[in-house]
C-alpha cells in the first residue's frame, strides 16, 4: 500500500467549491495525508525539516491547488523554494525524493478548449506545466501528468462537480493499491481523461 | 564659616562667568577656568587668598577624574592597551626625564637635575584628559595614545617618590613628614612594604569585584538617591586614603577601583554621581592654577621664566615626536600627541614640595619652575586651538589624497539603548540580543536588575529620566532608543529630554493606550507601538481560528485590521488635537462606528483579495 501526500494549497479556500469537494473525497482516505499549507504557515514561514519528514515518509507526493497565472498560489512556489533543498531533493547526495510518484491536481477557471495551440491561453495544460515537469524530473520523480478540473469560470453543475471529486477519489485509491497503470498514464495529456482506461478494478 | 562661604561664592561665580565666555569664544572651558582664576588671583582682582590649600584640596578633583576613566575601561580593554601604555608611557617618561636632566646639569648639580628631569617629564592629567573629552576625542586613536601614556605616568609617580629622597644632598629638614601619611610606610622593611602595597590593591579588587555589589543593592533598595552619592563618594575617598595611607597614588588606586567596577551593573549610576563632584572640583582646581601664577616673580625673571617655559615645551615635544614616530603613529596624529602632552603636571606642584622638604631641590630653584609648570598647563589648551585650528587643516590641505580619518567605527552592540526592561522590555531585548544587537539596558528596579544580570544580560541600574545617567549610558554616541516604561508620565518625560539633548537619537517608544500614542504624536514621535495593541490582535487571530475560521484568513484579518486601525489614526488624531475635551465622547463613537467601518472595510477588501483567487476570474 503506496502512503499518499496531498500537499494543498488555496488562499481563499472557502470559496473554491470545487476544491472543497475534492478535499472532502479524499481527505479521510486511508493511507491519504491532506496538509493543508495555508493553514500550516499562514505567515509563510515554512517549516523546512517538518516538510522533508513529511515526504519522506509518503510514496506519493500531490500538489492540489487552483492553477494561477499559469502556475501554482504563491505559497506552492514558496515550499518548492524552500523545501526542495540541495542535498535532499537534488544533486548528487539529494536521492530523498527518488521514485516517489508525483502530479498535479489543478483547477482552472477556463475551459479545456482555452488551453490548445488556437485557443485562448495557446498552451496546453501538459506545456504549461512543463516547469513541475522539470522539477520533478530533476528530483528524479516519476512525473505523472496532471489532474485537471478545467471550466469552473462557466460554472459547474454539482453533478460535475461530484463527479471530478469521485475521479479524483478513485485516482488516489487506485495509486494507493497500485492499481493505476503508470505507464498507460504518463502517456495521457491529462491523467483523469480517461481514469477506466487505467484503473484495473479487483 | 561666612568666611568659607564667601570664597565659594567667588570660586563658583569666576566659573559661571568665565566658563561660557571662554566656551562662547571657543576656547575650551580648562581655559576659561584658568583665565577665571587670573581674574580673582592675588595679580587680578586680588579676590581670594591662600589658593595652595584650595589647590591641595581640589586636586582630588584629578582623584575622581581618574575614578570615571576606570569606569570607562573594562580590564579586557585595559589588557590591550598594555603596549602603548608600557611602550609609549615608559619611553615618554624616560626619554623626557633623560633629557630634562641633561638640559638642567648645565646649570645645576647631577642630583638636582635627575630631580628636576623626573618630576617634569609628567604631564597633565587633568588638563590633557579635560580637554580631550570636551573635545569628544578620548577615543580616537591619538586620544587612546595620549591617555595611555598618562596612565604610564600616573604609574611612574611611585617610583619617582620612592628615588627623590635618594637624591638628596643635604639631611631632610624636621618638619617634612608633616604633609600626609604618605612616606609613613618608607618607615617598613622594603619586602614589608611591597606586601603592604599588593594586600591594598588586593583588597579594592576583592572589594570591587565581590563586595559592591551587594553592598550598592542593599544601597539601591532603599530608593534614595543621596545615600547611593554618599556611598559613591566614600568609596573613592576611601580608597584615596588606603593609597596614601601605603604610598600609592590615590589616583592610581581609584583608577584600579574603577577598572574593576567597570563591568558592575551600578557603573552608571556611580558615573553619573561622581560626575558632578569631579567637573565642580577639577574646575575649582584650574581655577587655583590660574590664581597661584606668581606675576611678581614672573615679571622679576621674565627672560627666564619665558626660556625655560619654551624650552621645557620645545624638549618635551621633542621626545613625544621622536616617541609617536617609534611607534609609526600616522603623520596627522603624531602633532596632537606631540603638542598634547608637551607641559608639566600637576603632579609636580606636589613633587616639587615634595623635593623641597626632603632637600633635594632648594626654593630658589623650585619656585621659578612651579611658576613655569603653571604657565605651561596654561598655555596647553592654547596648543590645543593651535593644533586644532591651524596646523591639523594644514596638514590636512598638504596631503590631500590622504583619506580621512577613520573614526572608531560605531560599536554595534552599543547603540541601542533600551530604557525599561521589565515585561515588554525583556522580550524585546531578547529579540534584539538574538539579532546581535546587544542593548544598553537600563532600569530602575534593582532586583530585576540583579535577575537579569544572572542570565547574563547587560543591564544597568539607574534612572532613565535623568539627564547625567543617558550622558553616561552612551546617549551621544547611541543611534536609537527604545522606550519600553510602563509609566506613561515617564515616557514622556524621557522623549522630552532626548529630543532636547540628542536630537540625533532615533527614538522607538512603548504606548499605554490609544491616548498616550496622541501624546506621543504631539511631540513628533513617529515610531510609537501600543503596548497590547499587537497581542490583542494576534489574541484576536487565535479566537477566530478557534471559531472554525480557516487559518489563513484569520490570519487576513489581522493583518487588514492593523492596516484599518493605521488608516484611522490621523483622522482620530486630528480630532483630538482641535477639542481633547470632544475626544472623549468622539473616541467612544468612533469605537462604536469602527465595528462598522471594520465590516464593511473587511468585506471590501476580502473581496478585492479573493476576486483573483475565486471563480470570477477566468484563469482560475
Amino acid at each position: 500500500m503506496n502512503k499518499i501526500l496531498i500537499l494543498f494549497g488555496h488562499p481563499a479556500f472557502k470559496r473554491s467549491t470545487m476544491n472543497t469537494a475534492m478535499r472532502a473525497a479524499v481527505e479521510s482516505l486511508k493511507g491519504v495525508t491532506f496538509h493543508d499549507l495555508y493553514a500550516a504557515y499562514p505567515d509563510f514561514l515554512i517549516e523546512v525539516s517538518r516538510e522533508q519528514d513529511l515526504c519522506e515518509g509518503h510514496d506519493v507526493i500531490i500538489f492540489q491547488h487552483p492553477f494561477y497565472w499559469y502556475s501554482t498560489p504563491a505559497i506552492i512556489k514558496e515550499w518548492f523554494d524552500l523545501v526542495l533543498e540541495h542535498g535532499w531533493a537534488y544533486g548528487a547526495s539529494g536521492h530523498a525524493l527518488n521514485g516517489k510518484l508525483t502530479f498535479q491536481a489543478l483547477t482552472a477557471g477556463g475551459g479545456i478548449e482555452n488551453y490548445r495551440a488556437e485557443g485562448l491561453n495557446q498552451f496546453t495544460i501538459r506545456e504549461l506545466t512543463t516547469p513541475y515537469q522539470a522539477t520533478a524530473n530533476l528530483c528524479g520523480m516519476v512525473w505523472l501528468p496532471p489532474f485537471a478540473v478545467l471550466g469552473i469560470h462557466q460554472g459547474l453543475p454539482d453533478t460535475a462537480r461530484r463527479r471530478y471529486a469521485e475521479a479524483y477519489r478513485r485516482t488516489l485509491v487506485a495509486l494507493r493499491d497500485n492499481r493505476l497503470n503508470l505507464d498507460r498514464a504518463r502517456q495521457c495529456d491529462l491523467l483523469n481523461q480517461n481514469l477506466d482506461t487505467l484503473i484495473s478494478e479487483v | 564659616m561666612e568666611a568659607y562661604l564667601l570664597k565659594l561664592f567667588i570660586f563658583l561665580v569666576a566659573a559661571v562667568i568665565a566658563v561660557p565666555l571662554a566656551r562662547k569664544c571657543k576656547l575650551g572651558s580648562v581655559l576659561g577656568y584658568l583665565l577665571a582664576g587670573v581674574v580673582i588671583g592675588p595679580f587680578g582682582l586680588s579676590l581670594i587668598g591662600d589658593i595652595d590649600t584650595i589647590m591641595h584640596f581640589t586636586e582630588f578633583g584629578v582623584v575622581m577624574m581618574l575614578f570615571l576613566v576606570g569606569l570607562e575601561l573594562k580590564p579586557s580593554l585595559l589588557w590591550q592597551m598594555r603596549t602603548p601604555i608600557v611602550g609609549m608611557g615608559g619611553g615618554q617618561v624616560l626619554m623626557s626625564c633623560a633629557a630634562i636632566s641633561m638640559v638642567a646639569a648645565a646649570f645645576l648639580s647631577w642630583r638636582e637635575s635627575v630631580a628636576i628631569g623626573l618630576i617634569l617629564a609628567l604631564s597633565s592629567t587633568a588638563i590633557v584628559l579635560s580637554t580631550l573629552r570636551e573635545k569628544g576625542q578620548m577615543n580616537t586613536s591619538p586620544g587612546q595614545s595620549i591617555f595611555s601614556v598618562l596612565l604610564f605616568q600616573d604609574l611612574a609617580v611611585i617610583p619617582i617618590l620612592a628615588i627623590l629622597p635618594l637624591l638628596a644632598a643635604t639631611v631632610p629638614s624636621g618638619g617634612a613628614h608633616h604633609e600626609s601619611g604618605l612616606f609613613d610606610i618608607t618607615t617598613l622593611p622594603t619586602p614589608m612594604r611591597i606586601a603592604v602595597i599588593l594586600l591594598s590593591i588586593g583588597f579594592i579588587f576583592v572589594l570591587g569585584k565581590y563586595g559592591s555589589r551587594p553592598i550598592f543593592r542593599t544601597i539601591a533598595a532603599t530608593h534614595v538617591r543621596e545615600v547611593f552619592v554618599a556611598a559613591a563618594l566614600a568609596l573613592v575617598i576611601g580608597i584615596s586614603l588606603l593609597m596614601t595611607a601605603v604610598g600609592l597614588s590615590p589616583a592610581l588606586g581609584t583608577f584600579i577601583a574603577g577598572v574593576v567596577l567597570a563591568d558592575s551593573e551600578y557603573r552608571h549610576e556611580l558615573e553619573s554621581d561622581i560626575e558632578p563632584f569631579k567637573g565642580l572640583l577639577l574646575g575649582i582646581f584650574f581655577i587655583s592654577i590660574g590664581a597661584s601664577l606668581n606675576f611678581t616673580q614672573i615679571g622679576a625673571q621674565i627672560w627666564m621664566i619665558g626660556g625655560l617655559v619654551a624650552g621645557l615645551i620645545a624638549v618635551k615635544a621633542l621626545v613625544l615626536f621622536l616617541v609617536a614616530t617609534l611607534f609609526k603613529m600616522p603623520a596627522k596624529e603624531r602633532l596632537l600627541f606631540t603638542l598634547a602632552l608637551a607641559q608639566g603636571g600637576e603632579f609636580a606642584f606636589v613633587l616639587f614640595q615634595f623635593a623641597k622638604y626632603n632637600g633635594v631641590l632648594p626654593l630658589s630653584v623650585t619656585e621659578p619652575l612651579i611658576s613655569v609648570v603653571a604657565i605651561t598647563m596654561f598655555l596647553t589648551p592654547l596648543l590645543f586651538l593651535l593644533h586644532e585650528r591651524i596646523l591639523a587643516p594644514r596638514l590636512q590641505a598638504g596631503h590631500p589624497q590622504r583619506p580621512a580619518d577613520v573614526i572608531a567605527e560605531p560599536d554595534l552592540g552599543r547603540s541601542v539603548i533600551l530604557a525599561g526592561f521589565g515585561r515588554l522590555g525583556t522580550d524585546l531585548g531578547r529579540l534584539l540580543i538574538s539579532a546581535g544587537i546587544k542593548p544598553i539596558i537600563l532600569d530602575h528596579d534593582e532586583t530585576n536588575v540583579a535577575v537579569l544580570r544572572r542570565f547574563g544580560f547587560d543591564v544597568y541600574y539607574g534612572d532613565v529620566t535623568r539627564l547625567d545617567l543617558l550622558e553616561s549610558a552612551g546617549a551621544a554616541e547611541a543611534e536609537v532608543i527604545v522606550i519600553t516604561l510602563g509609566d506613561h508620565a515617564k515616557s514622556m518625560a524621557l522623549v522630552k529630554l532626548v529630543q532636547k539633548h540628542y536630537p540625533h537619537l532615533k527614538i522607538a517608544v512603548n504606548a499605554v493606550d490609544r491616548r498616550a500614542t496622541f501624546e506621543f504624536m504631539d511631540l513628533g514621535v513617529t515610531t510609537i507601538r501600543r503596548e497590547t495593541f499587537g497581542t490583542a490582535l494576534t489574541l484576536g487571530q487565535d479566537a477566530l481560528q478557534l471559531l472554525g475560521f480557516d487559518p489563513y484568513d484569520a490570519y487576513k484579518i489581522r493583518r487588514l485590521f492593523r492596516k484599518k486601525d493605521k488608516e484611522t489614526m490621523p483622522e482620530l488624531y486630528d480630532i483630538y488635537r482641535q477639542d481633547e475635551e470632544r475626544y472623549i465622547s468622539s473616541y467612544r463613537q468612533h469605537n462604536a462606528n469602527l465595528v462598522e467601518l471594520m465590516q464593511r472595510d473587511r468585506q471590501i477588501d476580502m473581496a478585492e483579495l479573493d476576486n483573483a483567487w475565486s471563480a470570477a476570474n477566468p484563469l482560475s
